[in-house]
């Protein structure tokens, strides 16, 4: 769907490059997360993707289609564009916001008006309550629910969206992160992401692109990219951890056994937990077996030794 | 004494009609002719960095020459009467407009600029629905201001017989006449007071609602 070849980009007075030779096939459909240091392009690459940065050489295809010669302002118009300090206009009220490109193009105010509520409402921004406030009345996570609006509202095949929940609170950007998967598994976007959050690039990636000093280290899924760091670099930034973030990765119910129930005080796997969940109980209640429910509602057992032959099946 | 300065003024009509036109229009017209050039000039320099500085560095030189001295420059290379006062006002209220309307389009938040731009809104479109409406209660601020100095900088047109209420003032001291004075005086503080009224509704007015705390 994106296809970045040899893209390069040098900004004038820099000795390195921003961005060395870098090529990218980004799906249909998948949220590719682009991470890696301060400095390292990820932000350079993602904004000559819309040419808010012209690339010195290499070409950008989308949906098979050259847009480095295309015209940008028209290019930008069909892709969406999301950004960490939003970017509402304080001047414009919500509705106004959020009809910014539907407005650009042109459409009919019945039209516009339909679609800024319906857009609202599917971020969870109740249109009746909302639509006539302005931005500084909205709170940090009700701002990127706009922002994000904003960017949907022409319904673009491509979304970028630059480190969106980075200035949000722990809390607001967990639920901000699930509501997104949950509003792209709906409307099937092709994403770049931007983070340097390797745990909400494991979370939201499809597949990750770890860059450093402007090249592409790995790019691969995030099962993948835990279990086998191409280098030492991939290895440190993916944490010591990285054994517990693939543990996080496995659905608890998937490796469940339906070996002997064991004994009634065996501690409980809520539904949804992860391996992660699972050793982290097992260890806390110093057992060896919790129990798991399955999604047709089957019970089996997660043990020490399940756990440790998932993480080196293979 | 303020009764024999009305006495005075009910005695003139004429000549204080024909004062208050030329003083009302030397000021609208600076005040005019500086907003046509510094406006334009300081959205202009605005995001070159360069010029910007330039710019704010010559008006800031040029906020520090007092008016008297500005006429008296005036006064030897284009000779006396309404056009030399014109175009004395009219560099004095150039410096707060164009200081203004750098320091307006320069505080709107770039990521506002960033998020426009990305979403395919074109430079003119920026500057029109965004960067124009968030700069303009800062802009009107330097209009009221170069208002109220152009008001009352009027009054030196006298001295280069440029004319305006500054004429009773100058004849007034000179003839050691304060009633006289007192004709030119508070006209222009009314005057002064009025403008500093009415650009101050009118930037209200004009600052955009979500923006009002």
């Amino acid at each position: 769907m994106i296809e970045l070849a040899h893209l390069t980009k040098r900004f004038p007075g820099s000795a390195v490059a921003a961005v060395d030779d870098l090529s990218l096939f980004i799906d249909k459909g998948e949220i590719c997360v682009l991470i890696g240091p301060s400095g390292c392009g990820k932000t350079t690459t993602m904004r000559m993707i819309n040419r808010l940065i012209e690339p010195d050489a290499g070409t950008i295809r989308i949906a098979g289609r050259d847009v480095t010669g295309s015209d940008p302002v028209q290019l930008r118009r069909s892709v969406g564009y999301v950004i960490q300090q939003v970017g509402l206009f304080p001047h414009m009220t919500i509705a106004q916001n959020v009809a910014t490109v539907p407005h650009l193009l042109g459409w009919d105010a019945p039209r516009i008006a339909r679609r800024v509520d319906e857009l609202l409402a599917r971020v969870d921004m109740e249109p009746a309550r909302y639509r006539d406030r302005y931005p500084r009345e909205l709170s940090g996570g009700q701002k990127q629910r706009v922002g994000v609006a904003r960017a949907l509202a022409a319904d673009p095949p491509v979304m970028l969206m630059d480190e969106p929940f980075g200035a949000l609170d722990p809390i607001t950007r967990a639920s901000l992160q699930d509501e997104l998967l949950r509003l792209l598994r709906e409307l099937a976007k092709t994403i770049v992401f931007v983070t340097h959050d390797i745990d909400e690039a494991l979370k939201m990636g499809t597949r990750i692109a770890i860059m450093r000093a402007g090249r592409l280290v790995q790019f691969d899924r995030p099962e993948a990219i835990l279990a086998h760091p191409a280098d030492g670099f991939v290895d440190a930034f993916v944490g010591s951890d990285r054994a517990l973030k693939r543990l996080g990765l496995m659905g608890a119910a998937g490796y469940a056994t339906d070996a002997t129930l064991p004994s009634a005080d065996a501690p409980r796997l809520p539904r949804g937990a992860s391996l992660r969940d699972a050793l982290s109980t097992l260890l806390a209640a110093n057992q060896d077996t919790a129990v798991v429910h399955g999604a047709n509602g089957t019970a089996g057992v997660i043990t020490l030794d399940t756990i440790r032959a998932a993480l080196h099946a293979r | 004494m303020l009764v024999d300065a009305w006495h005075y003024l009910v005695a003139h009509p004429v000549q204080f009609g024909v004062a208050l036109g030329v003083h009302l229009a030397l000021s609208v017209a600076a005040l005019s002719i500086a907003a046509a050039i510094a406006i334009p000039t300081g959205i202009y320099a605005a995001h070159r960095r360069g010029i910007a500085f330039a710019a704010v560095n010559v008006a800031n030189i040029g906020r520090t020459l007092p008016s008297l001295a500005v006429l008296a420059l005036v006064l030897p290379l284009l000779g006396t009467g309404f056009a030399p006062s014109l175009f004395a006002l009219s560099l004095l209220a150039l410096p707060p407009i164009l200081l203004n309307t750098i320091a307006g389009m320069r505080g709107v938040d770039p990521d506002v600029v960033d998020a426009a731009r990305g979403m395919g809104m074109t430079a003119r479109g920026i500057l029109r629905r965004v960067e124009w409406p968030l700069a303009v209660p800062v802009i009107f601020a330097g209009l009221r201001t170069a208002a109220i100095q152009v008001i009352s900088g009027a009054v030196l047109a006298a001295f280069i017989g440029g004319g305006g209420l500054g004429d009773f003032i100058t004849a007034g001291i000179a003839m050691m006449a304060v009633p006289q004075m007192l004709v030119g005086a508070i006209p222009v503080t009314l005057l002064a007071l009025a403008a500093d009224f009415g650009f101050g509704a009118l930037q209200r007015r004009l600052t955009p609602r979500g923006l009002c705390a």
